[in-house]
């Protein structure tokens, strides 16, 4: 430029050179530009590209190989994997968990969030609202699985519905008796029932098995045989045919075995009518009386019988997923209340004022007003939550117990197992892994447009 | 570091070679007539060691190294390689830096390294050696192609069922020989008001072993081999037979505590060895003493004893299990000296006497066991007429090692069905074949 300066009668061949150098100076000074921008970008797109592009390059490419990554097999495990069924029980279990988990979570969030913002000790509720979210998600498993163990003695939910269940029903004397084979006795829904028919004026004796030594009261007496009944009358004993250390003769009293007081008998007709009922003595023995000169069938009623009352079976493949989707709520419902709540303190509230003032009742308030302004943040966190739903793995690799995953299992946790936990085949779980890919990434699209479209705003 | 190890590596080749040179001319010139080497001989050698042993296991099997050092002279290295031997091992081999012996768990992993021709064969002093302290069943477990290459040092035991004596006692049951006997017994503990038989099959390993014990009675050694490597299909009949005899005992409801499929196998022993016992009987391997001891207040060997899984059909004494073998992977006199060492009934002693240890070496004398309960599951071990290899833990670990699928979880299914012994055949087919390949 200063030749230009110190030279007004410019020469074309100066304004040339004048004009280029003054380009290359702005091409510099945009190359500059460009290294500077790359210089500050560079470290992200570094870490971009070896931590996601290449890796999802790779999985594309390594999808089309077999298990040991040497024999090209073109579309084959994409083949393999939607014919393989565990794959549909994962594809339905994601399905089940996107339909029922955001829209829970969100709504939950919202609840605590809106009423939360109204009482006095909120902040202290939505810290324990909060509090799962600060612990490990696979912590969060165990205790989810220690909760609902089928045992009541180990998980806590079955302990409270067996207690529950005892006061209202409570358990039977004598759980899981059942007769002696040959002893012409017969099991029909529970109870215990004569083969064939009895008649008044005879005697009907019941030895009974698999009774827990500790099932038999104290009270309990030897066993006797009963005395001759009346001719309206059928007597007999119920016992324990069975002696500490085994032995004596399987269907006879003797041996010091034991009767079985408070059972009760009843004697049915050919319908099925309960004639009359009587209940054992300490040395097992009844009498039956008053009974019409017909047909009768004697039976010990289940009530006698029946096993104590064992719970649910929350792990098992009918409800485990029901359970680990509980879990992922219980952690998921604090993030969405933190958010929700975050949007809701955002918010201009001259708006409800001003709606209040025009006599809108609460309700109103809620859905004409606060709820289309918070809808920016339900969004994202709706769309976060697919986005995490889609990719759930460790709730559901931690709860089930084993011989319930295949019931639970999601594609994600598919992914692990063929590649990792087992199968080695890491090209099916490449195309697992592109399967799961496809699947999020429309959801990721909408996230970033909105993002964008919140920026432009 | 990474340049050094090469380098550290290199010296102690070439220490080990000028060694084991000097030595062999030694050895020839002064023809001692001794197999094994005097004391000093292996002075200035020093040999690397590994195995998946850590902790208690690490210090005993120290114990028995130190008295190869002390008789040799030779330094020995022990390295742990953790859970994953397979991997470790083959990483090592792959840089050029394998230990001089490694003790390794998988009978596949021997195979694999055999065929890839990164074993030594034992010397022929070593090979008589184990010919006169083993059973040919560990002799074809340790070899491949025909040729020896492993010594089993370690050995466990899968065929033993424990039992807890008070709830025999009280129900008048006796140990039972056969498989009818096993199921009556099992009859008479429930009679008594106590679950004859507890299984925890959450996950399906406790399922694949009742399996290999059932089925090696029924088919035989032979049909085992080939079921193992998949030589014979799982549609095969003896594979139903198998799972006859299994299906009438499993489903027999009033034999079983309820709720199998949600319980651990740690829970089924609790059950069994716990206060009340729910249930008389738990099947599984030797450990299960481990777990009697840490989790229940039952004294192994007291009120809990085992007895020998039944016979099934006048099947001869067969036992199912594991084991460590030892190979060799570099061709130096000290790695083959304690090769020859570790065959030997002095070497597993040491370790039999430490406890938590049996040894398939048929001459280690019974009497050195601390205990009655591990004299008597290493007498079951060594008079075994048939001795094979758990057949999941030969299987691709698709098949017979992953929670879920393969026959972990097929026979789950089984047990929750056991009449539909067809489908069970034909789905365990299906997954053995996609993971044989």
């Amino acid at each position: 430029m200063t030749t230009a300066v110190g030279n007004p009668p410019a020469t074309p061949k100066s304004a040339a050179t004048a004009g280029g150098t003054g380009g290359r100076h702005q091409k510099a000074a945009g190359g500059r530009r460009l290294f500077i921008a790359l210089a500050f970008l560079a470290p992200a797109l570094v870490l971009l590209g070896v931590l996601v592009v290449y890796p999802v390059i790779y999985s594309i490419y390594r999808s089309l190989f077999d298990a040991a990554g040497s024999n090209f097999l073109g579309l084959g495990n994409y083949i393999t994997m939607f014919t393989d069924p565990a794959t549909f029980v994962a594809i339905r279990n994601n399905v089940i968990w996107v339909l029922v988990v955001p829209v829970t979570v969100t709504i939950l969030g919202l609840i605590f969030a809106v009423l939360m913002d109204r009482i006095k000790w909120g902040i202290a509720f939505k810290l324990i609202v909060f509090m799962p979210m600060a612990i490990s998600m696979v912590a969060a498993g165990v205790i989810f699985r220690t909760t609902f163990q089928e045992n009541p003695n180990l998980g806590v939910v079955n302990a409270a519905l067996v207690g529950v269940h005892d006061i209202f029903g409570g358990s039977s004397a004598y759980p899981n008796a059942r007769p002696r084979e040959d002893a012409g006795l017969a099991e029909a829904d529970g109870a215990i029932q004569t083969d064939g028919t009895v008649q008044a004026g005879s005697v009907a004796d019941f030895p009974l098995i698999g009774i827990n030594e500790s099932n038999i009261p104290g009270t309990a007496a030897s066993a006797v045989a009963a005395d001759d009944p009346a001719g309206d009358a059928i007597s007999g004993t119920v016992w324990l045919d069975f002696i500490r250390g085994g032995g004596g003769t399987p269907g006879e009293i003797g041996d010091d075995k034991v009767g079985l007081p408070d059972v009760t008998v009843t004697a049915l007709d050919s319908s099925g009518e309960v004639v009359a009922t009587a209940r054992t003595a300490a040395d097992g023995t009844y009498t039956l009386t008053g009974l019409p000169a017909e047909d009768l069938t004697l039976s010990l009623p289940a009530t006698n019988f029946s096993a104590s009352y064992a719970g649910v079976s929350w792990l098992g493949p009918a409800l485990v997923t029901a359970v680990v989707i509980l879990s992922y709520i219980w952690i998921w419902a604090g993030f969405a209340m933190v958010m929700i709540a975050s949007g809701l303190s955002a918010m201009d509230r001259s708006l409800q004022e001003a709606a209040r003032m025009d006599g809108a009742n609460e309700w109103q308030v809620f859905r004409r007003i606060t709820a289309p302004l918070l809808s920016p943040v339900l969004i994202v966190v709706f769309v976060t939550l697919i986005v995490n739903v889609l990719k759930i793995f460790d709730l559901v690799y931690v709860i089930p117990p084993p011989s319930s995953l295949p019931d639970a299992t999601v594609i994600a946790v598919q992914m692990w197992t063929v590649s990792f936990g087992g199968g080695n085949d890491q090209g099916l779980g490449s195309a697992l892994a592109v399967l799961l890919l496809i699947l999020v990434l429309p959801f990721m699209i909408i996230n970033v447009r909105r993002f964008r479209m919140d920026r432009e705003r | 570091m990474r340049s050094q190890r090469p380098r550290r590596l290199l010296a102690t080749v070439a220490i080990g070679g000028t060694a084991a040179l000097v030595l062999a001319g030694c050895t020839s010139g002064s023809d001692t007539g001794t197999d094994s080497p005097a004391s000093g001989e292996l002075d200035g050698v020093t040999l690397n060691v590994a195995s998946d042993w850590s902790g208690a296991e690490q210090t005993n099997f120290e114990k028995v190294l130190k008295k190869f050092s002390d008789d040799t002279g030779a330094k020995v290295n022990y390295t742990s390689y953790g859970t994953d031997v397979a991997t470790t091992l083959n990483t090592k081999v792959e840089g050029g830096d394998p230990p001089d012996v490694a003790v390794i768990p998988q009978p596949g992993l021997l195979q694999s390294l055999a065929a890839d021709g990164n074993l030594v064969e034992l010397d022929s002093a070593t090979q008589d050696e184990v010919k006169a302290n083993y059973s040919q069943d560990w002799v074809d477990l340790g070899s491949a192609d025909g040729s020896l290459y492993g010594v089993w040092f370690k050995a466990a035991n899968k065929s033993t069922v424990w039992y807890n004596t008070e709830v025999y006692d009280t129900a008048g049951a006796e140990v039972p020989e056969t498989w009818e006997d096993f199921n009556d017994q099992l009859g008479i503990i429930s009679d008594s008001g106590v679950y004859g038989l507890s299984i925890g099959a959450d996950a399906g390993w406790p399922m694949t072993d009742w399996f290999e014990n059932v089925y090696l009675r029924t088919a035989g050694g032979e049909k085992y081999d080939q079921l193992s490597t998949h030589e014979i299909p799982w549609t095969d009949p003896s594979v139903a037979d198998a799972l006859t005899e299994l299906g009438t005992l499993w489903g027999n409801t009033t034999l079983i505590q309820p709720g199998t499929a949600q319980r651990t196998f740690g829970d089924s022993v609790i059950a069994v060895f716990g206060d009340p016992p729910a249930a008389g009987t738990v099947f599984e391997g030797d450990f299960v003493a481990g777990n009697i001891s840490s989790d229940t207040a039952a004294v192994v060997g007291e009120t809990a004893k085992f007895y020998d899984f039944p016979s099934v059909n006048d099947s001869e004494p067969s036992v199912v299990g594991g084991g460590n073998v030892a190979v060799q992977l570099t061709d130096n006199e000290g790695a083959a000296a304690l090769m020859q060492y570790l065959a030997t009934p002095e070497a597993a002693t040491i370790w039999v006497q430490e406890g938590g240890f049996t040894s398939p070496n048929k001459n280690v004398d019974m009497g050195s066991y601390p205990d009655e309960t591990s004299r008597q599951i290493a007498e079951s071990l060594v008079s075994a007429e048939t001795f094979r290899f758990d057949m999941s833990d030969l299987a691709p670990s698709a098949f017979g090692g992953t929670k879920g699928t393969g026959e972990w979880q097929i026979l789950i299914d089984f047990f929750n069905n056991p009449t539909d012994i067809a489908g069970t055949q034909q789905k365990l087919e299906e997954s053995a074949a996609a993971a044989f390949g």
